[in-house]
C-alpha cells in the first residue's frame, strides 16, 4: 500500500467511525428538547422521565462523539499536513470556532443537563437541554463549512508563500454550499435519531415492558421521523444534487455511472458498474429521469464520464456509484415506513400493527448507513481533490509519515474501536434493558456519574 | 499581529494545563488517596462535570494554533506523529475510564477502570512534559520545514534526537509532579476530612520534590539549549518570571502545610502559567527551533497566517473566550464547595 493510500484510509475510517456518533447526538439533542419541551408545556412528567432516559443514552454516545472526533482535528495537521500549511488560514478559521463557540458551550451545558436537573428549575433545565442541542448542532454547522470549502472553495486568494488567505470571512461562511449541505446533513442526523427512538419505542411495546414510554417514544420518533425523512429527500436533497450537477459534474457522472453524455437521461437503479469496458451490467433503467431531475426537462442532456479528463474521474468509481444509490435507495425507504408509521398513527392504530412495529424496531441501522454512504458519496464525489479544482489529494499528505507508520496508527485505531464498539453496546444494551422506570427522580438509584 | 497570536496561543495553553492540570493531577492519585469505594467516588466526582469542559480548551487551543500558525501545525504535528498518536489513543481512554466507571455495579469492573484512569492521566502528564520540552529542545527541521522524529534513539540530545532522550524525561518528570501536587491540592480544597488531610499531606511532601526537580530541569534547559536565556539577558526585566515561579513553589510549600488550600491552589496555578511563560519566553519569537540550522526554525514570522484570517480571528476569538469563560464562572459556581456523595448533592 503507498502511503497515499495509507493516509486516505486512515482519515476514511476514523471520520466514518466518528461520525457514527454525532449524528446521533445532533438527532437526539433535537428529540429530548421536544421531550422536554411537551414535558414543560403540559406539565406531564413522563415526558421529563422519557428525556431523562434518553439523556442516558445521549450521555455515552455523546463520550464516544468526543473522544472519536478529538483524532479528526488532530490528523489534519498529523497526516495531511501538507494542506494544513497551505489552507489553514481559511478552514483552519471555522475549525477553531467549532471547538471556541461549540465545544464549551456543549461541555458546559452537558454537565448541568445531566447532573444539575435537582438543583435547577424546570425552565432552566429545559434551558440547559436546549443549549447542548445548540452547541451540538453549531459543531456540526463548523464542520460542514470546513467540508463545503474543500467541495467548492470560496472567499479565497493565494499569497505569494503559497498560503492561502480568507478574502471574506462572512462569504466562507455563506457559502451556499455549506447552508445546502447543512441542511441535508442535518435532517439525516434527525432521521437517526427518529429511527433510534422509534426502535425502542416497538421494542418496548412489542415486548410489552414500559409499553407507555415505548408509546411515546414511537409517537415522537415518528413524528420527527416522518418531517425529516421527507426533507432529506425534499428540498434538501433535490437541491443538493442540482448545485452538484453544476459545479461538479464528473461527480454526478459517477455516481449515476454515466460513462456516456446523454440528452434524456435515464436514471439507473440497480447495476453494477464495469469500469473496465465503461458500461453497467444488469441495468435497471428509468428514462429520462436523471435529466428531469437535474434539469425539469426529460430532454436536457448529463454530462458523462467522457467529458472528463482521465486523470480528473473520482475514484474509486464503483464505490461513488454505489454509495450513492445505497443512500438514495435507504432514502426512499425512510419516507415510505414513516409515511405508513405516520398514517398508522394517525389513525390511532400504530400500537396494534405489530407488522408495523417489526420493521420499525429492526430499521435503526440503516439510518446510519445512509448517512455513512452520503458522505462516501460527497467525499469520493470530489476526487481526486482535497479542495475542488485547486489542490489534489496526492499533493496533501504528510510526506515524512511512511506507510509503515501510517499502518501502525491505523491498526492501533481499528483495535481501539472495536472495544469501543463492544462497550457502546453493552452499555446501551444496559440502559435499554433497565428501561425509563428508573429514571425517576425520586428513585434513590444506584449513583451514576454521567449515564 | 504575530505577537498578539503568540501570546494568545499561549494563553489558551495555560488555561488548559491549569485547568486540565487538576484533573490529570486528581487521575494520578485518586487509587492512592481514595481508599474505599466512597472515597474514589467522591474524588472522581469532584472532576466528573468539569473534566470535560477543561479539555475543551485543548481542541481550542489546538484549533486556533491551526488558523493563526499552519506551518508549526502541520510542521510539528506530522513530525511528532508517533507521539500525538500515543496521546489520542490516551486521551480516548482516560475519557472512557472516568465516565465510564459507574456504569456497572462490578468491583472488576471498577477497578479495571480505576487503573485505566490512574495508567492514561500519568502518561498524558509525561507525554505533556516531554513535548514541552521537545519544542525547547528543537527539532532537525529540514529545508523544506517538515521533520520526522521517532520516539526515540540513543535518548541523547544530539544531532540525532528522539521524541524521548534525557532532556524529554526529565520534561516529563517535572509535568508529572507539578500536576500531581496541583491535583492534590483541587483535592484539599473540594474535599474534607480523612481524604483531605491525605490530599494535604501528598501536598506539602510532593511540593517539596517539585521544588527540587523544577531546578533541575531549569540547568537541563540551558545545557539542551544553551541559547534559552538569551532573550531573558537582552531584557533583564524578564527574570521577574523565574522569581514568581520560586515565589510560588514557596507558596504551595507554605500554604499546603498550614492548611491554606486555597491559596496553595492559587499558588500551583501560577507556578504552572509561569513555568509555560518563561518557556514561551524563551522561545520568543521562535515557534519551533531548528537543531541543526538555526535559519530553518519555525518562527512567528514564516509560520503566521495572512493579515485578514488573522484581523477577522481576533473579532471572534475575543468574543467567544467571553463566551467561555461566563460558561466556565456559571459551572464552576454551580459545582462549587465541597464535594458530597449524598444522592442528589449532583443531581442524579
Amino acid at each position: 500500500m503507498t502511503a497515499l493510500l495509507l493516509h486516505r484510509i486512515h482519515f476514511a475510517f476514523t471520520v466514518t467511525y466518528h461520525y457514527l456518533f454525532p449524528q446521533l447526538t445532533m438527532g437526539l439533542a433535537l428529540l429530548i428538547v421536544a421531550l422536554k419541551t411537551i414535558a414543560l408545556v403540559r406539565r406531564d412528567e413522563r415526558y421529563n422521565q422519557a428525556a431523562r432516559f434518553w439523556a442516558r443514552i445521549f450521555a455515552v454516545n455523546f463520550l464516544l462523539g468526543v473522544v472519536t472526533g478529538i483524532p479528526m482535528e488532530f490528523q489534519f495537521g498529523t497526516n495531511w499536513s501538507q494542506f494544513a500549511r497551505t489552507t489553514g488560514g481559511v478552514i483552519g478559521q471555522p475549525l477553531a470556532m467549532e471547538g471556541v463557540f461549540s465545544f464549551f458551550l456543549e461541555s458546559a451545558f452537558l454537565g448541568l443537563f445531566l447532573y444539575g436537573e435537582r438543583r435547577l428549575s424546570p425552565f432552566a433545565h429545559w434551558a440547559s437541554a436546549f443549549l447542548v442541542f445548540l452547541g451540538s448542532w453549531i459543531s456540526g454547522f463548523f464542520i460542514i463549512v470546513t467540508n463545503a470549502w474543500m467541495q467548492h472553495p470560496v472567499a479565497f486568494c493565494v499569497l505569494p508563500s503559497g498560503m492561502y488567505e480568507v478574502t471574506s470571512f462572512w462569504a466562507l461562511l455563506m457559502n451556499p454550499w455549506a447552508w445546502l449541505e447543512y441542511a441535508h446533513n442535518m435532517s439525516g442526523a434527525v432521521i437517526t435519531g427518529s429511527f433510534v427512538m422509534c426502535a425502542v419505542g416497538a421494542f418496548y411495546v412489542l415486548e410489552d415492558q414500559f409499553s407507555e414510554f415505548g408509546k411515546i417514544f414511537l409517537q415522537v420518533g415518528v413524528v420527527a421521523g416522518l418531517i425529516s425523512s421527507i426533507t432529506q429527500v425534499f428540498p434538501t436533497g433535490d437541491l443538493q444534487g442540482r448545485y452538484l450537477a453544476k459545479h461538479q459534474p464528473a461527480a454526478v457522472a459517477g455516481m449515476e455511472g454515466l460513462f456516456n453524455s446523454q440528452r434524456g437521461a435515464g436514471i439507473i437503479l440497480l447495476g453494477q458498474p464495469n469500469y473496465e469496458q465503461q458500461t453497467i451490467d444488469n441495468p435497471l433503467v428509468v428514462n429520462n429521469v436523471l435529466s428531469f431531475l437535474i434539469y425539469g426537462t426529460t430532454e436536457a442532456e448529463v454530462q458523462g464520464l467522457d467529458r472528463v479528463p482521465r486523470d480528473q474521474w473520482p475514484e474509486p468509481l464503483p464505490l461513488l456509484f454505489y454509495s450513492y444509490h445505497l443512500m438514495a435507495g435507504l432514502g426512499t425507504y425512510f419516507v415510505l415506513i414513516m409515511l405508513i408509521a405516520g398514517f398508522l398513527l394517525w389513525r390511532a392504530r400504530l400500537f396494534r400493527s405489530r407488522w408495523a412495529l417489526w420493521p420499525l424496531m429492526l430499521s435503526f441501522p440503516l439510518p446510519y448507513i445512509a448517512n455513512t454512504a452520503g458522505w462516501m458519496t460527497a467525499e469520493i464525489g470530489r476526487q481526486p481533490w482535497l479542495a475542488y479544482g485547486l489542490i489534489r489529494t496526492s499533493e496533501g499528505y504528510s510526506k515524512y509519515v511512511s506507510a509503515g507508520n501510517g499502518l501502525f496508527t491505523l491498526i492501533g485505531f481499528m483495535g481501539m474501536y472495536t472495544v469501543l464498539s463492544i462497550l457502546f453496546i453493552l452499555l446501551v444494551y444496559r440502559i435499554i434493558q433497565r428501561g425509563p422506570e428508573s429514571t425517576r427522580l425520586v428513585a434513590v438509584s444506584p449513583p451514576l456519574t454521567v449515564g | 499581529m504575530g505577537f498578539v497570536w503568540f501570546w494568545l496561543v499561549a494563553i489558551m495553553i495555560v488555561a488548559y494545563v491549569v485547568l486540565d492540570g487538576f484533573d490529570l493531577g486528581v487521575g494520578m492519585l485518586h487509587i492512592f488517596l481514595g481508599r474505599t469505594e466512597q472515597e474514589r467516588q467522591l474524588i472522581l466526582r469532584s472532576i466528573g462535570p468539569v473534566w470535560d469542559g477543561n479539555e475543551v480548551w485543548l481542541l481550542a487551543g489546538g484549533g486556533t494554533l491551526y488558523f493563526a500558525f499552519p506551518l508549526l501545525y502541520a510542521s510539528a504535528f506530522s513530525g511528532f506523529y508517533l507521539a500525538l498518536m500515543i496521546v489520542l489513543w490516551l486521551l480516548i481512554l482516560r475519557g472512557l475510564s472516568i465516565e465510564l466507571r459507574m456504569h456497572l455495579q462490578l468491583a472488576v469492573w471498577r477497578a479495571f477502570f480505576d487503573g485505566l484512569f490512574f495508567f492514561s492521566s500519568l502518561l498524558l502528564t509525561v507525554f505533556y512534559g516531554a513535548a514541552l520540552a521537545n519544542v525547547i529542545r528543537g527539532v532537525p527541521l529540514g529545508a523544506d520545514g517538515y521533520f520526522f522524529l521517532p520516539l526515540w534513539t540513543d535518548w541523547r540530545v544530539g544531532p540525532r534526537p528522539g521524541i524521548l532522550d534525557w532532556y524529554t524525561v526529565v520534561g516529563g518528570v517535572v509535568a508529572l509532579v507539578a500536576l500531581e501536587v496541583h491535583g492534590a491540592l483541587y483535592l484539599a480544597v473540594k474535599t474534607e476530612g480523612d481524604l483531605q488531610e491525605r490530599s494535604r499531606a501528598v501536598a506539602s511532601l510532593l511540593s517539596l520534590v517539585l521544588f527540587g526537580v523544577t531546578v533541575v530541569s531549569l540547568i537541563a534547559s540551558i545545557i539542551a539549549r544553551p541559547d534559552a536565556l538569551s532573550n531573558y539577558r537582552s531584557h533583564p526585566v524578564l527574570w521577574i518570571i523565574p522569581l514568581i515561579v520560586l515565589a510560588s513553589l514557596s507558596g504551595i510549600v507554605y500554604g499546603s502545610r498550614r492548611r491554606q488550600d486555597r491559596k496553595a491552589f492559587a499558588c500551583s496555578a501560577s507556578y504552572l502559567a509561569f513555568m509555560l511563560a518563561g518557556a514561551a519566553v524563551a522561545l520568543y519569537p521562535r515557534l519551533l527551533p531548528s537543531t541543526n540550522d538555526p535559519s530553518r526554525d519555525i518562527t512567528i514570522q514564516n509560520a503566521l497566517s495572512g493579515p485578514h484570517t488573522l484581523q477577522v480571528g481576533l473579532i471572534w476569538w475575543i468574543f467567544g473566550m467571553l463566551l467561555a469563560v461566563t460558561y466556565f464562572v456559571i459551572v464552576y459556581r454551580m459545582f462549587r464547595g465541597k464535594v458530597s456523595l449524598e444522592t442528589g448533592a449532583y443531581g442524579h
